[in-house]
C-alpha cells in the first residue's frame, strides 16, 4: 500500500529517537552512526523493530548523515543498503499488526549553502540526489527529510527527491525557540514554499518537547493545505544520577501530541530522547483516534527566505522599478553589470513599503537568462522581500525560478497555449504564484466578458497541470484611457467580476492607464483608488509616487485595514514641505555654493566631509543648475574628499568617518551620474583607468574589498568589480579585455592565499602590463613581494594612492590624449 | 571527572558594549555621528541576533608528546601552557547566529560604513556572549573548587585550526548550533567562536585583560591590559 492512501483515513504514526538509544548502546560521542548500520546491524534492527512493535507504521532509515560530503560513494551505498535492510528485517520480524512503511531518512548536509556558507546550491542537490537515487533503489516507501533548520537547504533535498524518484516525500524543519528557523524562516513562509513544490507532508521535528512546538504544530496547521507531520523531542535533557534523562515523561508526551492530533496533525512521532516507550504510550492513547480531514486553504501565498505575504485581505504593493523599460540609468547599469545599482533600486523600493519586488532585466543586447539567476540570487542575498520573477523567456524564468529561496511571484502566463506549455510546467516543479494576463490568440478582447472568458480557461488549464487555483492571480490588463477612453471602465469591471465570479485575486500593473497624458500620477492614482474599491488585490506600482502613496494610505484608513491609523499618521510625518502646509518650515539652506564660513569649505564640501548622504545629493543636484558637472568634481567633490583621506592617513579620521564621506561622496557622483546617463562622451572626463578588483578564487569575504572599490570609485577609476570567489581566469579575461592598467586582488584567510599566487602569475605571464596591488587579513608586504605582486597596501587609502600614482605615469590618459 | 552531557542553551542578550563596538570598528574614539551611526545599527542589528551556545566537559591529562584534552590530543605548546595544572575543561561552541552575516553582507553593498559597523558589532555580540558563558561556568565550577582559566581558541598561536573539525564532531555543532564549517575551517554563522577553557589550574592563567596573554602586540584591535 502507498503511504499516502494509507494516510487518507488513518493517522499515521511514526517512530522516536534514534541517536540517544545508539549512545546507551555505546555508541561515542563523534562516531558516525550511519556507520553501525554495517558494523553493528543486530543494534540498528532491534531498535527499528521496537519502534515498529510499539506501534509505529513508519520506521524511517538510519541514514541521517548518510551523504556524499561525509563518505565516500562506495561506503555511502552500503550504509543505505545496509541501513534499507535492518528496516526490512525489523519489518519482517515485528509482532505488531500495523500496516508498515520505511522511509528513508535524509538529515541536513552539517554544511551552510552559499552566500554565507561554502556550498553551492546545485551542489547540494547532488548531494541529495545521490543519496535519493541509492535509497530509491534499494525498494523504500518515502523519502523523509528531516532536522532541516535552513530554508534553501530544504528546497534542495525536495528537489533532490523529487528530480530522482517518484516516492512521496515528507519534509520537516527544525524550529528554534522563536519559532523561526535557524535561517529566519517563518512556518507560513516554509508551508508556502514546501507545498508549492510539491511535497507531499510536511511540518516540524526536533529543537524542542511538544509543548514549546505547539504554537508552531498550530501554524502549520492553518496555512498548510496538505497533511501536517509532528515530531518533537522529549523536552531537554539533563543529568540525573549519572544517566541523561529528558525532561517530559512519555506520558506527558503521549498526552501533548494527543491534543495535536486532534486539532488535525495527520503523522506523529518523536524525535531526541523519545524511544519506543514513548511511541507505544502515544499509540495506546490516539490510536484510534479518528483522523481529521485536510482542508485546502484558499489563501494565495508567496515567501522569501523570512516570511510569507498573503494576497486578499489587504491590498499588496508591488515595486516595479526593477525594469529597464524607459530607463537610461538603469539599461547603463545593465549593460555595465552594475549590479550594485540595481540592489539600490530594490532597497529604496523597501524603505517606501513595498511587499514584494518586481524583477525585470530584460534588454536585448545582454544574456537574460543569467543576469537574472544573478539578480535575483543577489537581491536574496540582500534583502528579505518575496520577488515577482518577471520575464517572457522560459530559460531565464527557470533559472531564476530554480535558485530562489522561497516561493516566487511569475510574472506571466496568459490564455495562448504557447505560454501555457511553457509557464505551467515550471510552476508545477518549482512552486509559484502566476500571474495569468486575460490575452490570448485573439487578443485583448475588447470587453469584461471575453477577459473573464479567458481567465476562465486560464484556470481550467492550471487544473490540468495540477496547479492549484489559490496559485493563479489574474491582471485583467490595464490600457491606455488615452486612446479608447472606456478602457478604464472595462478593467475595473473585469477585476470585479474576476473577484466575484472566479473567488479569484487580481493584479494590475496601473500606470499604464494614464499612457500619454500630462501629470500622469492624478489619473494613475485615481484609478488605483478605483480599482482598489472594485477588489483589486495588487498592484504593480512605481512606490517613489507620492499620489499612489497617498492613495494607497487612505485606502487602508477608509477601509479599516490601519490600525489606530498609524500607517497613515506614520505617512504624514513624512510628507514634504510642499503637500503638508501644517509641517514646521524647512531650513531655507543658502544657495548651495554658500561657504560653510566656520571652515572654509562649501556646502557640498561640508556635507561630504561630515558624511552626510541626502544633504550631499541634494546639494550636487543643486549645483548642477549653476556648475558643469566637471566642474563640481574637481572643485568640490575630490578636494573634500582629500580632506577625509588625509585625515585618515595621520590617524584623525577613523575608518567609519572616512567610509560615511566616501558614501556622502558617491551619492554626489549618483547625482551626477543621473544627469549624464545615456551621454557617455560626458563620462569620459571623470572617470579614469578600468581597475579591475576582486576577492580570490575560494574566498568570500569582501567587506575589505568593498570598502577598497568605494574609494576607488569616489577618486573616479572605473572599478569593474568581479566579486569574489572568483576564478584567476576570470580576472586575467577582465584585464585582458580592458586593457586594464590596474588589478586589485584581495584574500582573507591563509588558505586562499594560494590562489592569489595563482592569479598573479597568471596575470603577470599574459597581461605584463598590469600592476597588481593585493591586500587583506593575512597579507603582508613582505609575502606580496615573495608572491610576485607590485605593491602591499595596507589600507584603503593607500590602495588609492597607489593607483594614483600608476594613473599619472600612464601616457593614454584621457587628460593626456586631449 | 564529573562525566557531563552535551548542554546546549539560548541566552538573553548579553549587556552591550558601546566601547567595544567602536574598538572593533578601528576606532580608539569616537565623535558624536560615529556614535550615532553605531547606536543606530546596533537597533537594526538587536532583533536580528540569537545568543546560542553548546558546551561539554572533559577531563585533562599530560602525555609523552603533549596534551590529551579527552576529545584530541595535541602537541600545541599553547594547548599545554593554558591547560598547565588543569584536571579538566570545558569546550564550548557560541555563535550569534547568522542575522548579523545578512546585515553585513547587505550593508557590504550599499553602505560600506554600516557594514563595517555591523562587523564590529557582530565582534563585540559574540565576545560578550563567550564572556557570559565563561562567567556562567566559572561560577558553577566555582561551586567544585575549581578555578577557571581564560578561554583560547584553536587557531591562536599554535593551537591548530584543524581541531574545528573534531571540536565540530564531539560538540555537534551543525546540529545544535547550526553551525558549519568551510573548507578553510572558518565558521558561518561568522560570528561563531569555539574555546577551551581549562578548569583548575593555575592562578596566573585566569588573570590579565582579555589581550593580555597575547604574543602580537602591535595589534590594532588590543584591549587595554587590565588587571
Amino acid at each position: 500500500m502507498n503511504v499516502l492512501d494509507y494516510m487518507k483515513d488513518h493517522i499515521l504514526f511514526l517512530d522516536g529517537g534514534m541517536g540517544t538509544l545508539l549512545q546507551a548502546e555505546g555508541l561515542g560521542a563523534g562516531e558516525y552512526p550511519e556507520r553501525w548500520n554495517i558494523s553493528r546491524p543486530e543494534v540498528v534492527k532491534k531498535i527499528h523493530q521496537a519502534y515498529y512493535d510499539a506501534g509505529s507504521n513508519v520506521v524511517n532509515t538510519n541514514t541521517f548523515g548518510a551523504n556524499s560530503l561525509k563518505f565516500g560513494d562506495e561506503e555511502l551505498e552500503q550504509i543505505i543498503r545496509c541501513a534499507v535492510e535492518n528496516a526490512r528485517a525489523a519489518r519482517e520480524d515485528s509482532t505488531s499488526s500495523g500496516e508498515k512503511f520505511i522511509a528513508l531518512d535524509i538529515g541536513p548536509t552539517g554544511k551552510l549553502l552559499k552566500p554565507y556558507g561554502d556550498l553551492d546550491f546545485e551542489d547540494a542537490v547532488s548531494v541529495f540526489a545521490k543519496t535519493v537515487r541509492i535509497g530509491a533503489a534499494c525498494g523504500v516507501d518515502l523519502v523523509f527529510i528531516e532536522t532541516m533548520n535552513d530554508s534553501y537547504e530544504t528546497k534542495a533535498a525536495l528537489l533532490a527527491a523529487k528530480e530522482n524518484c517518484s516516492l512521496p516525500v515528507f519534509v520537516s524543519n527544525a524550529y528554534g525557540e522563536n519559532g523561526m528557523l535557524m535561517t529566519g524562516a517563518s512556518p507560513e513562509a516554509m508551508c508556502a514554499m514546501l507545498e508549492g513544490m510539491g511535497a507531499d507532508v510536511i511540518g516540524l521535528n526536533c529543537s524542542l518537547g511538544p509543548q514549546q512546538l505547539r504554537p508552531v504544530a498550530l501554524e502549520y496547521l492553518r496555512c498548510s493545505s496538505i497533511p501536517v507531520l509532528f515530531k518533537p523531542n522529549a523536552g531537554l535533557p539533563r543529568r540525573e544520577n549519572g544517566r541523561t534523562v529528558y525532561d517530559v515523561s512519555a506520558e506527558v508526551f503521549a498526552a501533548e501530541v494527543e491534543s495535536l492530533l486532534r486539532a488535525g496533525i495527520r503523522a506523529a512521532g518523536g524525535c531526541c530522547g523519545t524511544t519506543p516507550e514513548y511511541i507505544r504510550k502515544l499509540t495506546e492513547l490516539a490510536g484510534n483516534l479518528e483522523p481529521v480531514p485536510v482542508t485546502e486553504k484558499k489563501v494565495s501565498r508567496v515567501s522569501s527566505y523570512t516570511h510569507a505575504v498573503s494576497f486578499g485581505k489587504e491590498p499588496v504593493l508591488i515595486g516595479e522599478r526593477i525594469n529597464p523599460t524607459g530607463k537610461k540609468r538603469f539599461k547603463q547599469a545593465l549593460r555595465e553589470n552594475d549590479i550594485d545599482y540595481i540592489l539600490d533600486e530594490g532597497f529604496a523600493q523597501q524603505d517606501e513599503g513595498v511587499q514584494i519586488l518586481d524583477v525585470n532585466v530584460g534588454l536585448p543586447e545582454i544574456d537574460e537568462p543569467s543576469m537574472l539567476e544573478s539578480v535575483v540570487c543577489e537581491l536574496q542575498t540582500v534583502l528579505d522581500l518575496p520577488l515577482q520573477i518577471d520575464t517572457s523567456d522560459p530559460e531565464a524564468m527557470e533559472r531564476a525560478l530554480r535558485r530562489y529561496n522561497g516561493k516566487a511571484m511569475i510574472n506571466s502566463v496568459n490564455g495562448k497555449q504557447e505560454s501555457i506549455q511553457a509557464v505551467f510546467p515550471l510552476v508545477r516543479k518549482y512552486g509559484g504564484l502566476v500571474v495569468a494576463l486575460t490575452l490570448d490568440e485573439g487578443g485583448i478582447p475588447a470587453k469584461a466578458q471575453g477577459r473573464v472568458d479567458i481567465a476562465k480557461k486560464i484556470m481550467a488549464a492550471a487544473k490540468e497541470y495540477g496547479i492549484s487555483e489559490k496559485d493563479l492571480i489574474f491582471d485583467p490588463l490595464a490600457m491606455a484611457v488615452s486612446a479608447d477612453q472606456n478602457a478604464a471602465m472595462v478593467t475595473l469591471e473585469t477585476v470585479r467580476r474576476i473577484r466575484e465570479e472566479l473567488g479569484a485575486n487580481t493584479i494590475l500593473g496601473v500606470s499604464n492607464v494614464s499612457f500619454g497624458l500630462p501629470v500622469r500620477d492624478y489619473i494613475t492614482s485615481g484609478f488605483f483608488m478605483a480599482a482598489l474599491e472594485n477588489g483589486l488585490s495588487a498592484a504593480i506600482m512605481n512606490p517613489h509616487s507620492f499620489e499612489m502613496q497617498k492613495t494607497y494610505r487612505t485606502y487602508r484608513v477608509l477601509h479599516g485595514l490601519d490600525d489606530n491609523c498609524a500607517g497613515y499618521i506614520s505617512f504624514a510625518e513624512k510628507v514634504p514641505f510642499e503637500q503638508n502646509p501644517a509641517s514646521a518650515g524647512r531650513p531655507a539652506g543658502g544657495s548651495p555654493g554658500t561657504a560653510d564660513t566656520e571652515k572654509g569649505i562649501s556646502r557640498l564640501q561640508s556635507a561630504i566631509t561630515k558624511g552626510l548622504k541626502d544633504q550631499a545629493a541634494q546639494v550636487t543636484g543643486e549645483l548642477l543648475k549653476e556648475k558643469e558637472p566637471l566642474q563640481i568634481v574637481s572643485e568640490e567633490i575630490i578636494p573634500a574628499l582629500d580632506i577625509a583621506g588625509k585625515g585618515f592617513e595621520a590617524k584623525t579620521v577613523y575608518l567609519p568617518q572616512l567610509l560615511m564621506s566616501a558614501e556622502a561622496a558617491k551619492a554626489a557622483f549618483e547625482t551626477i551620474k543621473s544627469v549624464m546617463a545615456g551621454n557617455p562622451d560626458n563620462t569620459s572626463g571623470i572617470r579614469k583607468c578600468p581597475f579591475v578588483l576582486a576577492t580570490v578564487q575560494g574566498d568570500i569575504h569582501d567587506i575589505g574589498k568593498n570598502i577598497v572599490k568605494l574609494l576607488l570609485e569616489n577618486y573616479g577609476f572605473d572599478v569593474r568589480d568581479l566579486g569574489k570567489d572568483v576564478a584567476p581566469e576570470k580576472i586575467v579575461e577582465k584585464v585582458i579585455e580592458l586593457h586594464a592598467p590596474l588589478a586589485g586582488l584581495s584574500a582573507l584567510m591563509t588558505t586562499t592565499v594560494g590562489a592569489m599566487e595563482k592569479t598573479v602569475k597568471e596575470l603577470k605571464e599574459q597581461a605584463p602590463w598590469c600592476r597588481i596591488v593585493v591586500g587583506g587579513a593575512v597579507l603582508t608586504e613582505e609575502y606580496a613581494r615573495e608572491i610576485g605582486a607590485d605593491r602591499y597596501a595596507s589600507d584603503a587609502m593607500e590602495t588609492v594612492r597607489y593607483a594614483e600614482e600608476i594613473y599619472a605615469g600612464l601616457e593614454d590618459r584621457p587628460e593626456s590624449r586631449s | 571527572m564529573k562525566e557531563d552531557i552535551l548542554h546546549t542553551v539560548s541566552l538573553p542578550a548579553p549587556e552591550w558594549n558601546l566601547k567595544e563596538v567602536l574598538r572593533y570598528a578601528g576606532c580608539r574614539k569616537g565623535d558624536q555621528d560615529v556614535e550615532s551611526l553605531a547606536a543606530d545599527c546596533m537597533k537594526e542589528a538587536a532583533p536580528l541576533l540569537c545568543y546560542r551556545a553548546c558546551w561539554r566537559r572533559y577531563p585533562v591529562r599530560k602525555t609523552e608528546t603533549g596534551t590529551h584534552m579527552g576529545f584530541m590530543e595535541t602537541a600545541s605548546e599553547t594547548v599545554r601552557r593554558n591547560l598547565d595544572g588543569c584536571r579538566e575543561l570545558i569546550l564550548f561552541a557560541a555563535t550569534v547566529g547568522i542575522g548579523i552575516d545578512r546585515l553585513i553582507a547587505r550593508y557590504g553593498r550599499i553602505s560600506p560604513s554600516r557594514a563595517l559597523m555591523m562587523q564590529a558589532i557582530g565582534a563585540e555580540r559574540i565576545e560578550s556572549l563567550c564572556d557570559e558563558l565563561e562567567r556562567m561556568i566559572k561560577e558553577e565550577t566555582c561551586a567544585d573548587g575549581l578555578a577557571a582559566g581564560r578561554r583560547f581558541s584553536p587557531g591562536y598561536e599554535d593551537f591548530p585550526l584543524e581541531s574545528q573539525r573534531e571540536i565540530f564532531r564531539v560538540l555537534d555543532c551543525p546540529r545544535q548550533l547550526g553551525l558549519s564549517l568551510n573548507e578553510s575551517l572558518l565558521m558561518s554563522p561568522s560570528k561563531s567562536v569555539t574555546a577551551v577553557l581549562g578548569l583548575g589550574g593555575t592562578v596566573a592563567q585566569a588573570c590579565g585583560g582579555k589581550c593580555a596573554g597575547c604574543g602580537k602586540t602591535d595589534c590594532i584591535y588590543r584591549a587595554a591590559d587590565r588587571f
